[in-house]
């Protein structure tokens, strides 16, 4: 029977979200929602010294008081070998001290109470007693001689360097120097900021004394590695460990690492027989959590005088904190940092990094940084612009002059990268004439005229995501490959279950959208089902922009399985053989006949009533997905803005962002991904650090010092598109949840220094708060 | 010690600590988890409530205080018609990522548009000044606002069939 | 974190309230719109055993005239202050200040008794009343008493209230003639304490500056009033080189303290340039730039 057909609302439609209906009712569920029978309250008690011997706790008062029932410590986790864990990067982290105490911040013991007010009472009854040893808090203080050994219970450790790593080709990098007619130098300081989701991190963990069940409600967006990470450290049985990842109030990376919080209610729960919930507030999570950045980069770029660039090197020293616990890819000890010749056809490049433990939290690779490709986007781009004013060219001239060109794709760059496609030149145009740069030039010559210190500030971003393929991408050995499983029901809907988990970005819209486009079923017909490790298929989760890369290609992968199959059974109704049936979505036509035609709904009813002989009955299929290459969005960030040289404030007058992320499964949900990344990259160039005083103790623990954008502040964001599909993704999509964060501090710190290029200022380190700016113009005026 | 809440139109009756905040007075005791909580410093307006119909956080209100008091949270908008407009506005023009902050950015742009039926993208960007987003930057929670209040224009000029 | 515990009284009367205050002392704090108290509850960084609530107390929330003075109530809000037509005709420094006090949902409850008697040196209305010589009605049991505003901020987080006081009323000699005032404020965001702000008033008589107040935030142990500055602007004629001169008075009696959101010099500087734009802009208004 064929249908008056509707328009399929798949790939290209902005499709309303299915998720806003309960958000916007106050029903979403997240995990701090979660209110079990029975359920107890835990509160952690955490070092306020940076570095220091624990010789004592004696939480005999906090354990009499009214209300608690337990009081764990190191020495209690150690009796079940859960004192320390495995971190993501095959280190180990303390879950509660038994030794010393490494950063402030860490945690020392935690009270389980009926009541989460006596809990933190019980906090302020536990006599701990430590002693002082000295603190490092950079890099380079942790690599000097006679620092503090900060990791001195590890065998293999007798200094606090962790690992060396080089990527690319040092001797024809040093051949091309050697021939360079100039070389730009940049010494830049990322500064440490924090994803800072909106919600906290933590749990509810529910240990079934009875059945030996354990379900952990938890703030995860990679639940099936962490149950398998749970059962290697727990040595509970897999199968016992149920995760779900319920709503999640955004991640940013900062919800990927496991955490001591969650395996101490764990084990509280397991202990107790009753249920633990743990949500750590806001401090604590600024304080212990997964930071980013906090990277110290040196770059020389090599060129000729008419700007063609020769060659490109970097050396960086990473700060990893206390442990060593960045989720990355393990083969890579920066990430995808050696991405770092970004958009630009470079002949040779070299990198070589350097990480070291301080006497602070660990983590380094989060806050939508795509495994640190935001660091190198920014010492590129920050390269770049300052080359052009070294050789007197235009900063989009000097980058057109080295972009990639169309036809070179795919392109080998020389640390090992396949791009897979891009249109450079495209974007960068679309981006110049959207914000009007030659008028803005003029201007700009305009207002110096007038003593005005007007700026504008480019990055032409490539990045990398997507991760991966199986031969070089895996987390502590679990390869990066994820899954997708879906079923019609009779009645024509569908139940698509995926293993990445959204955080916002709208996938139970979005991936239904993929499917729909597959097989004509409308996305509200679909449900889409995440987070909950019982029933999704594996996979290492959502961050690094890897969801429509690599679960969005499984999703195509196993609709186009299940239309395999659907075809099939749309022969046998139409009573034709498999080749002369064509399917112009939802209808299966016979060739020659359109008026023959089945619905997939009525394949579907089918596939349970009326389906050939010898065919299983159902319609339903998996799917994991090898990805054979990594994706490569790209874009072109423009910035206008003035500056006050009076007081250093500076304003953006208009921001244009030009992104190709191939094709867009959602045009609205993309552009949201994308105003939300470029409010991150400028609270980051703008407000954002977290520093150290040589005690360690942390400044920036709370949203009073570590600042958040509000709306007054954000700019207002003008956004274009290109379209330049990626030719191996199955529909041609490479993944956008980062490029804006990734792509905009380099737009908005090159703007504040093309304002200030009369002044002779050649750098700001971020942020760029009023006060920063203004020094650096006093110094580079010779302080007057 | 003993209190009376109003909550969303219903008059609660409570035995509670002085000390207990009334954010959590709405979550734990009343269920009511659509408020939520995002810091520790006043700083974030996750947790916003309407209070006597203006908009407070109630993280840093004491639930005693709220005695007599009538609170309207987000579980509060919707009709027995549907969706606030202001909530449709917020689905209709992708106004929300997460969640996390919506509740209070749709409380606080209902009093707005209250206030100012036709607000300005700096009014709107003033009036939410205390409650911080984390994905959307902002743009579509601006949208959202401005198109509900623009549907309470329309909803209240009179045309013919209504005049 | 999360506060320790206390006894909550609220008192629907001002004597019932100093009754309060006169039996309980130091072990009472008041609570009114409590966006200064219950944060530092929170962190433990306060945590009396009792609190006085105020807020139910009848007529403590009006700004009117009378006699010459203007009088606002120890508990309007910030943001009855920034909507109220009154202030906003006449009184454009405080019209200017109240809207960029914190965030607009603190402002929802933040009051000028509150904010006053906290004492923040970051605190706005600290910097305001210094620069409109106000004054502030204590009242306890014993009796009332009027303490101008200089000596009432007397040290970071003290004022002189006494502990079985209330502050009910602050009192502002109404300008008359042409008259100019503005807060300037630089902070890094919506919500963060003052960089550095600056109130400014100027009233002109014949041509000539007839009263300065200049109070400054965020650049001392309390807010500071810059005496030498005012004095430096009376009985003078407008003018770019007086405001500048003005602008440098002011910076040397500030003491401010680098940190994350600027070094002393920068501070200083920005008060010199917010003085200086401040009684510019004060000198437009009056109409006597």
């Amino acid at each position: 029977m064929a249908t008056e057909t509707e328009e399929i609302r798949g790939i290209g439609h902005s499709v309303r979200r299915k998720e806003d209906d309960r958000f916007v009712r106050g029903r979403g569920n997240y995990v701090d929602d979660v209110q079990l029978p029975g359920m107890l309250h835990m509160a952690i008690l955490r070092s306020p010294y940076a570095h220091a011997k624990l010789n004592s706790i004696d939480a005999s008062a906090a354990q009499a008081m009214p209300g608690v029932v337990a009081v764990v410590t190191g020495d209690l986790m150690a009796q079940h070998n859960l004192a320390w864990m495995p971190t993501l990067s095959g280190d180990t982290q303390a879950v509660l001290v038994t030794d010393k105490v490494r950063f402030q911040g860490q945690e020392v013991a935690a009270v389980i109470a009926d009541d989460p007010y006596v809990a933190k009472d019980a906090l302020e009854k536990i006599e701990v007693d430590y002693e002082p040893l000295g603190v490092v808090v950079t890099p380079q203080a942790a690599a000097a001689d006679g620092a503090p050994l900060i990791r001195d219970e590890k065998d293999d450790q007798s200094d606090n360097h962790i690992y060396h790593w080089e990527s690319g080709d040092k001797d024809a990098t040093d051949r091309a120097f050697a021939d360079a007619d100039r070389v730009v130098t940049l010494d830049t300081f990322y500064p440490r900021s924090h994803p800072s989701p909106l919600e906290t991190c933590g749990c509810v963990a529910d240990v079934d004394p009875a059945t030996g069940q354990a379900t952990i409600y938890m703030t995860s967006q990679a639940p099936h590695a962490i149950r398998t990470v749970f059962a290697l450290v727990a040595g509970l049985p897999e199968e016992n460990i149920r995760i779900i990842s319920p709503d999640l109030g955004g991640g940013f990376g900062n919800k990927v690492p496991v955490y001591p919080g969650y395996v101490v209610a764990t084990a509280a729960s397991l202990l107790l027989g009753k249920p633990v919930k743990w949500i750590e507030d806001r401090t604590e999570n600024l304080i212990s959590t997964g930071f980013a950045r906090d990277f110290h980069m040196h770059g020389e770029l090599a060129l000729k005088d008419d700007g063609t660039m020769l060659g490109l090197r970097t050396s960086l020293l990473a700060d990893e904190g206390a442990f060593h616990a960045d989720a990355q890819p393990s083969k890579f000890k920066v990430g995808l940092f050696h991405i770092v010749t970004g958009s630009y056809d470079m002949p040779a490049a070299h990198v070589e990094a350097d990480g070291y433990y301080t006497n602070k939290a660990p983590g380094g690779v989060a806050y939508r940084c795509s495994f640190r490709v935001t660091e190198a986007s920014f010492l590129i781009e920050r390269l770049v612009q300052n080359a052009a004013y070294e050789l007197g060219m235009d900063p989009a001239d000097i980058r057109k002059k080295n972009f990639i060109d169309k036809d070179q794709f795919p392109y080998e760059s020389v640390t090992g990268f396949v791009y897979d496609s891009g249109d450079y030149h495209g974007a960068m145009d679309l981006a110049l004439e959207k914000i009007d740069y030659a008028g803005l030039r003029e201007e700009q010559k305009r207002e110096r005229a007038d003593g005005k210190l007007w700026g504008i500030g480019l990055a032409s971003f490539t990045e990398v995501v997507g991760a991966g393929p199986h031969k070089d991408y895996d987390i502590i050995g679990i390869k990066m490959n994820d899954g997708a499983e879906l079923r019609i029901h009779p009645t024509g809907k569908a139940i698509l279950k995926i293993s990445s988990i959204t955080q916002g970005q709208g996938h139970e819209t979005t991936f239904a959208q993929i499917v729909s486009e597959e097989l004509g079923i409308q996305p509200e017909d679909i449900k889409v089902m995440h987070g909950d490790t019982d029933n999704t298929p594996y996979g290492l989760g959502t961050y690094a922009s890897r969801s429509t890369p690599v679960s969005g290609a499984a999703t195509a992968m196993v609709a186009r399985r299940v239309g395999e199959k659907a075809r099939k059974i749309a022969a046998h109704l139409l009573e034709v053989s498999e080749e002369d049936v064509e399917f112009h979505r939802p209808n299966y036509t016979v060739k020659g006949a359109p008026d023959r035609a089945v619905t997939i709904q009525d394949v579907a009813f089918a596939a349970y009533t009326n389906f050939p002989d010898g065919m299983e009955a159902g319609l339903e299929g998996n799917y994991y997905y090898d990805p054979p290459n990594l994706t490569f969005p790209f874009g072109t960030y423009a910035v206008a803005v003035e500056v006050d040289p009076e007081t250093g404030e500076w304003q953006v007058k208009r921001m244009v962002a030009v992104d190709d992320c191939g094709v867009r499964i959602n045009p609205m949900i993309v552009e949201g991904q994308i105003h939300g990344g470029l409010t991150e990259g400028y609270g980051i160039a703008a407000m954002q650090q977290i520093t150290f005083d040589e005690d360690g103790n942390c400044i920036g623990s709370n949203f009073l010092d570590y600042l958040l954008p509000t709306a007054v502040e954000t700019p207002r964001f003008e956004l274009g598109e290109t379209v330049t599909p990626s030719p191996h993704h199955p529909i041609g999509a490479k993944g956008v949840g980062e490029s804006a964060t990734v792509g905009s501090p380099a737009a908005y710190v090159n703007a504040v220094v093309d304002a200030l290029q009369p002044l002779g200022v050649k750098n700001i380190d971020m942020p760029l708060t009023s006060a920063t700016v203004w020094e650096a113009i006093q110094a580079a005026q010779g302080g007057s | 010690m003993e209190v009376t809440i109003t909550v969303n139109g219903t008059a609660h009756t409570l035995d509670i600590e002085p000390r207990e905040l009334l954010v959590h007075v709405l979550r734990e005791e009343l269920r009511l988890t659509g408020t939520h909580i995002g810091c520790d410093s006043t700083s974030c307006g996750a947790c916003t409530v309407l209070y006597d119909g203006t908009p407070v956080k109630s993280c840093t209100v004491f639930g005693v205080q709220a005695d007599g008091i009538e609170i309207t949270t987000v579980e509060g908008l919707l009709t027995a018609a549907g969706l606030d407009p202001m909530q449709a506005a917020f689905k209709e023009h992708h106004g929300l990522q997460c969640g996390f902050c919506t509740p209070g950015m749709m409380l606080v742009g209902k009093c707005l548009i209250e206030q100012n039926p036709a607000p300005s993208d700096d009014d709107v960007r003033d009036a939410i000044g205390g409650n911080i987003c984390r994905c959307t930057g902002y743009m579509n929670i601006v949208k959202a606002i401005q198109a509900a209040a623009a549907q309470q224009q329309a909803a209240s000029t009179p045309t013919p069939a209504n005049a | 974190m999360l506060p320790s515990s206390f006894e909550y009284h609220r008192p629907t009367t001002i004597d019932e309230a100093l009754d309060l205050l006169a039996s309980l002392g130091d072990d009472a704090k008041v609570l009114a719109g409590g966006q200064s108290l219950i944060p530092m509850m929170k962190l433990r960084f306060a945590a009396p055993a009792h609190l006085v609530d105020i807020n139910r107390i009848e007529g403590l929330d009006a700004i009117e005239e009378a006699d010459g003075e203007l009088h606002i109530g120890a508990l309007v809000r910030h943001n009855q202050l920034a909507g109220s037509e009154l202030i906003g005709s006449k009184y454009p420094l405080i019209a200017a200040a109240a809207p960029q006090i914190a965030d607009p949902l603190v402002r929802n409850l933040g009051t000028i008794g509150g904010s006053l008697t906290h004492c923040d040196p970051s605190g706005d209305l600290g910097a305001v009343m210094l620069a409109a010589n106000a004054r502030v009605v204590l009242k306890s049991k014993d009796g009332e008493r009027e303490v101008p505003v200089t000596e009432f901020l007397a040290d970071t987080f003290q004022s002189s209230i006494a502990p079985n006081e209330l502050l009910t009323k602050v009192r502002i000699t109404s300008p008359t003639g042409a008259y100019g005032g503005t807060y300037l404020k630089l902070e890094r965001k919506i919500g963060d304490y003052a960089t550095v702000a600056v109130a400014t008033r100027l009233m002109m008589s014949n041509g000539s500056i007839g009263a300065a107040g200049i109070g400054l935030t965020s650049v001392g142990l309390t807010n500071i009033k810059a005496t030498a500055a005012e004095d430096a602007l009376v009985g003078q004629a407008p003018s770019r080189e007086l405001f500048a001169e003005a602008g440098q008075l002011a910076a040397a009696a500030a003491s401010p303290v680098g940190d994350v959101r600027g070094s002393e010099q920068y501070k200083r500087h920005m008060v010199e340039v917010y003085v200086r734009r401040g009684l510019t802009r004060s000198a437009e208004m009056a109409g006597a730039a």
